[in-house]
């Protein structure tokens, strides 16, 4: 349990719901994954397209958080999370403002400034970041509710591709750290719960997955093990062995035949 | 006749032309439900969609939430 913005969430994996073949295949997958919220994008309305996602998430009991995905500049990103607001009635938004095509990555200059006018505007900014503890930070200091580093490029499956950032980033923190894009697989998530994330966003290791159902009952325990295993602390890491069986007591036996 | 861009497509509209028709011509569900307009880039909120008029040359995006994310 964690919150965001006041708000108490139960389940530490949020879902993207990018990449499932279809909707019936995503309400399975988010159900076996536990998840409460998933991401959607604003696109053209689709006169040929068939059902609602928004509907499809609600029987499946997920709430939506509307992104920003495909908008390059912060006026647009604005913009988006604008029509999502009027469109969706919430005033949450997973803010994405990309760099280029090629690596997706967010473009440091515009996405500040876009969570700038956005918590402006009385936005819930949750804003999907570089692994830089600098901009991070400035990222929180503008207001914005929770930061979301990227362990890797978005559906590169690469995981966590700088660690030692990603705990820079948690231990400054004083708002959630959700790791969002690159895993590709549940150590992934659980390695990102070990190192102090509040939770996990995914969309493509469970949505691409050969079975995206069992993948994602995989990350759900991947990510509560990850949780439990940080609650409960790690041993530290050594050189050498330290014996775990009494050094007493050893009995003398004829050491050679 | 007023002539517009809809979704990125050249589109006639005949009869009165408001933001509410171009929902309805872009093809949105019934009474544009999960729908959100920009008019020439700005957010029309839902409650103003009959009352504003739709002049020739203007730009108008109809929006829904469709899969995506991560």
């Amino acid at each position: 349990m964690f919150e965001i913005a006041g708000r108490t969430l139960e389940s530490r994996l949020i879902l993207g719901t990018g990449g499932f073949r279809n909707l019936q295949v995503m309400a399975a997958a988010a159900r076996e994954a536990g998840a409460e919220l998933a991401t959607v994008a604003m696109r053209r309305v689709d006169p040929s397209a068939r059902g609602s996602i928004v509907e499809v998430l609600e029987e499946a009991g997920l709430e939506v958080l509307p992104n920003t995905a495909g908008c390059f500049t912060a006026r647009e990103a604005v913009t988006t999370a604008k029509l999502a607001r009027e469109a969706l009635g919430t005033d949450w938004v997973k803010l994405e403002v990309i760099g280029d095509d090629h690596t997706l990555l967010p473009d440091p200059t515009e996405l500040l400034a876009a969570a700038e006018d956005l918590v402006a505007d009385g936005f819930t900014v949750l804003p999907y970041t570089n692994d830089d503890p600098i901009l991070a930070r400035r990222l929180e200091d503008t207001g914005c509710a929770a930061v979301m580093p990227l362990g890797s490029p978005i559906g590169s499956g690469m995981g966590i591709n700088n660690p030692y950032n990603l705990r820079l980033i948690v231990e400054q923190a004083r708002v959630p750290v959700i790791l969002d894009a690159g895993v590709g697989t549940a150590s992934d998530a659980a390695l990102a719960m070990e190192a102090g994330c509040d939770a996990v966003l995914l969309a493509s290791a469970i949505s691409r997955a050969a079975d995206p159902i069992a993948m994602a009952r995989a990350m759900r325990k991947a990510v509560e093990a990850g949780y439990e295993a940080r609650q409960a602390g790690r041993i530290p890491r050594r050189r050498y062995a330290q014996a775990s069986s009494p050094e007493e007591g050893i009995a003398e036996l004829p050491s050679a035949p | 006749m007023t002539v517009v861009m809809l979704n990125g497509e050249r589109r006639e509209m005949n009869g009165r032309a408001t933001v509410a028709a171009a929902v309805e011509l872009a093809g949105a569900p019934e009474g544009g439900r999960g729908v959100a307009v920009a008019l020439d880039g700005e957010v029309v909120p839902r409650g103003e969609w009959a009352t504003t008029e739709v002049r020739d040359g203007q730009e108008l995006e109809v929006l829904r939430a469709v899969q995506g994310g991560a």
